[in-house]
């Protein structure tokens, strides 16, 4: 058979720097690298020699999507080191912003990533600006919604990307707790869009079902990304404690970002919010399960955009668990607790846009960082990326290279990976030989 | 800031200015930014912009004939700085945007590690990769005409720049 190089300089809408070989000899998928090409910062290793109580809004700036996610996660971290307990309020005050971080996070994925590919356009840019054009209506519900999120973290925490007002032990500044009968309203009046965006990634029928194990956070009284133990496929609880040594660290030659897979069994393991609806959908809020009903019914599932459907319905989980924080707070003036520095190691698990996120920080006695590590969702995907890719085209190397390279496009943006947490571009090398 | 060579980009005047989002080193937090900014404005600003190059949106990408590159991220490399000298090449005008591409920081962090700080994982990194021995801020690499700074960077400061240039290309 001749050889047959294709080569796809761009492939979008992910967010970070990515890259895909494949080499194809006969019948047989010779070679697959999925590649994770951005530049590594180290700023875990710059948190290093800094006050404690500087670090979580340094390592912000480790993502611009979910900078709240690694802002909450250094916080609980660093919490957990000097043993303080947060206030009640405090809790639900991180759990209504991290309503608005999810909302609007997987809004943008959803609508402005994905969207384009059910739609079978270029980019949101292409979708007519005329009522009767197909997604015209979803990608106007898809800025209410971002809005909202957006509007509701600068509400409780001063900002949606490097939010100021959260600190450790509590909060510098109260949230403007006056927009919160506003947000209440369109909270409420958001749900009729958020659940056409359900039904859209409903009736998309895309599928690449491979069995696959899942890996999230899980809290027995309700469907939380902050609170929890983590739990495999198996029901089994993995403690913080035990966490790092549950996972074997793989460095991979062809990539800018470690993999992970289960150090037991060696076998590859998927985070995000379709592990979280395949573990977590019968703790889902009661009106979200009541009113998006026949799509959480597709759970569990192991077709992997799934992860839309499953990140849509999340949306509406939030939206719901919001309105009942916003009823149920009221918020009174509180100081951060702020106990004298101790010598001590602390850990925080939390549920990231993404998926699973680990933070640890060693702390002196004079409150100063000394050592730092973080475990990313999309560094705990790649092993399980790559091998979706590969089975995807083994199975399917009979279609055309841009029908291939239309689907390996679509099969990564299903993880919605965050490589260094935005976007650039995916650049796919295809031999045939 | 002259006025708009004819040379690169054909007559002042345009119908929409063409304009490219690049991103390098950072957290792309100016990236998040604008996509939530297209909220309020994405139907202005296709009838005033054309996107010609934003992989954070769109497939089809070119970096032909741009009016204005707005470029986020500090350098990390060789293959960057020539990936940001051919967007000089392609742009009558570039703006660097956000914190790490007029600053260079925190992207530039790295640079003033220690050898005791730099271990066997990073240092496998440094060595694997074509890491450059420093991080630098745009500018250092390639003429930049405007910046728009903040972590990320100022909405406000990104509007008036935009405006700035559909002014200079005479763009109703």
């Amino acid at each position: 058979m001749a050889a047959r190089n294709i080569v796809i300089e761009t492939i979008s809408k992910i967010e970070g720097n990515a890259g895909l070989e494949v080499v194809v000899e006969g019948e047989a998928v010779k070679d697959l690298r999925f590649k994770i090409t951005d530049y590594r910062r180290f700023l875990t290793v710059a948190a290093r020699g800094k006050r404690m109580n500087a670090v979580p809004s340094f390592l912000s700036r480790i993502c611009g999507t979910c900078s709240v996610a690694h802002l909450f996660a250094s916080l609980m971290a660093i919490e957990n080191s000097q043993g303080i307990e947060v206030t009640e309020q405090t809790k639900a005050l991180r759990r209504l912003a991290y309503d608005g971080l999810m909302i609007r996070d997987h809004a943008l994925h959803l609508y402005f990533f994905v969207l384009p590919d059910v739609l079978g356009v270029d980019s949101i840019f292409d979708i007519p600006d005329d009522p009767d054009a197909p997604g015209h209506a979803l990608l106007r519900d898809s800025f209410d919604i971002k809005r909202l999120g957006t509007d509701i973290s600068n509400a409780t925490v001063g900002a949606a990307i490097h939010a100021p007002y959260p600190t450790v032990g509590g909060f510098l500044k109260p949230p403007d707790h006056a927009k919160f009968p506003e947000l209440l309203g369109r909270l409420e009046a958001v749900r009729p869009q958020v659940l056409r965006g359900i039904e859209a990634f409903l009736e998309w029928d895309a599928s690449l079902v491979r069995n696959s194990d899942y890996l999230c956070l899980r809290n027995e009284e309700r469907f939380d990304f902050l609170d929890g133990d983590v739990t495999d496929s198996n029901g089994e609880r993995i403690s913080e404690e035990r966490f790092k040594e549950y996972l074997q660290y793989v460095q991979i030659p062809h990539s800018h970002a470690e993999g992970y897979r289960f150090s037991g069994t060696e076998e590859d393991y998927l985070v995000g919010a379709l592990a979280r609806l395949n573990l977590n959908h019968d703790v889902l809020h009661p009106r979200t399960r009541a009113d998006a009903a026949d799509a959480v019914s597709v759970f569990p599932s192991d077709n992997v955009y799934h992860n839309n459907l499953a990140q849509a319905i999340e949306i509406l989980q939030c939206v719901d668990d919001a309105i009942d924080i916003l009823n149920d707070l009221r918020v009174s003036e509180e100081k951060p607790a702020r106990p004298d520095p101790r010598a001590r190691m602390g850990a925080s698990l939390i549920e990231a846009p993404r998926g699973l996120l680990y933070h640890s920080a060693t702390v002196s006695a004079e409150g100063i960082v000394e050592g730092y590590d973080v475990v990313v969702p999309t560094a705990q995907n790649q092993i399980n990326i790559e091998n979706d890719l590969r089975y995807h085209f083994e199975q399917n190397l009979d279609k055309d290279d841009e029908s291939l390279r239309l689907d390996a496009e679509g099969i990564i943006r299903a993880y919605d990976p965050c490589m260094s947490c935005a976007t650039n571009f995916l650049k796919m090398e295809m031999t045939r030989r | 800031m002259g006025q708009p060579s004819h040379e690169a980009g054909g007559e002042g005047r345009r119908e929409r200015l063409v304009v490219g989002w690049f991103s390098f080193t950072c957290c792309e937090d100016s990236t998040i930014l604008l996509t939530e900014m297209l909220n309020d404005h994405l139907e202005g600003w296709l009838r005033v912009v054309e996107f010609r190059h934003m992989k954070s949106l769109k497939t089809n990408n070119s970096l032909e004939g741009l009016d204005v590159a707005f470029v986020e991220g500090a350098i990390s490399s060789d293959s960057q700085a020539a990936e940001a000298r051919k967007i000089r090449e392609s742009a009558e005008h570039v703006v660097a945007v956000g914190a790490c591409a007029c600053t260079g920081k925190p992207s530039t962090s790295r640079n003033q590690f220690e050898d005791e700080q730099i271990d066997e994982r990073i240092r496998w990194y440094l060595e694997h990769f074509d890491y450059g021995v420093n991080v630098v801020p745009l500018d250092e690499v390639i003429r930049v005409d405007d910046m728009v700074r903040g972590c990320p960077m100022k909405a406000q400061a990104f509007l008036q720049t935009l405006e700035k240039y559909l002014k200079l290309y005479e763009v109703a």
